[in-house]
């Protein structure tokens, strides 16, 4: 299920148009994730607390969205532009892949709430594709 | 048995009391049918779903949008056995309409989607989770009859 050049354009498009918000999405989507999926907290024992938006939440969720939207400028050739990143999850976070799509949930209805206008189905479809790519590209070097 | 917390059940009843249900249906039908097309061989008699627009404007699509999202009132009433309340309906949907199980958790996404846009920062992470917790009891229950 790859992205059509439309859709990489509606992807691009609604990212650039949403980033002054990258910070709140970043915070909200981790802080639901904790609170939505608790057991994805087990990556996250060496914080001081995952309280939702707490400062360990909201620090690590501006590095998270920074992935994502370094994902969006590589949109073409993710495989290849998240080879550092892949290796990074695969290598030494070791993060178990069923967990990006917990976060490309949270992800999704955040982004539904914060912008009810603007997350149409046809921008839906186009982000979670995108999601789910960036994702098998985050898994690529794990075995 | 699911065990529900007093904030869960209050929660879950209070969104549904105070949900559109002739606007969320047809919008999270709809949008089930846009994000995820093979979703659409189950209405092959709807007539044009050939693009976003297209099932977006279907009035077949919105008055099963409706028909689907009332459902859910069985389980509202009947929280501590939705098991045995959809077991019927579970029968139905796998002996008579043979839905692939998968796409009940495709439709509660999309619902899930369309009650947070509606919602919005009313949606905390607290409700979300309640509110995904009772449509994963619902989409359990609606498989559990498939053999």
């Amino acid at each position: 299920m790859s992205l059509s050049d439309k859709e990489k354009n509606t992807v691009k498009d609604f990212f650039a148009k949403v980033v002054s918000r990258s910070d709140d999405i970043g915070n909200e989507s981790l802080t639901r994730l904790l609170v939505v999926y608790p057991q994805t907290k087990s990556y996250f024992a060496h914080w001081k607390e995952t309280t939702p938006y707490s400062a360990p939440v909201k620090k690590h969720g501006i590095t998270v969205m920074g992935g994502v939207y370094e994902a969006v400028s590589k949109i073409d050739d993710l495989k290849a532009g998240l080879l550092t990143l892949s290796e990074l999850h695969a290598f030494m976070l070791r993060v178990d892949p069923v967990n990006f799509k917990l976060f490309n949930n949270c992800l999704l209805v955040v982004l539904s709430m914060l912008f009810p206008d603007d997350f149409t189905p046809q921008v839906h479809v186009a982000v979670d594709k995108f999601m789910a790519l960036l994702s098998l590209a985050l898994a690529e070097k794990y075995r | 048995m699911v065990d529900w917390t007093d904030f869960e059940r209050s929660t879950i009843l209070d969104i549904f009391s105070k949900m559109d249900y002739d606007t969320v249906g047809p919008k999270s039908l709809a949008r089930c049918l846009v994000v995820y097309p093979w979703t659409q061989r189950y209405f092959g008699n709807f007539g044009n779903l050939y693009n976003a627009a297209a099932i977006m404007g279907n009035p077949m699509v919105a008055a099963h949008g409706k028909v689907v999202l009332h459902g859910l009132d069985r389980a509202l009433k009947n929280m501590d056995d939705i098991r045995g309340t959809y077991a019927e309906l579970s029968v139905l949907h796998s002996e008579k309409l043979h839905v692939d199980p998968d796409n009940f958790r495709l439709l509660a996404d999309c619902l899930t989607i369309v009650v947070a846009a509606q919602m919005g920062a009313a949606f905390t992470a607290d409700v979300q989770a309640a509110f995904q917790k009772f449509l994963a009891v619902v989409v359990s229950s609606l498989g559990r009859q498939y053999h």
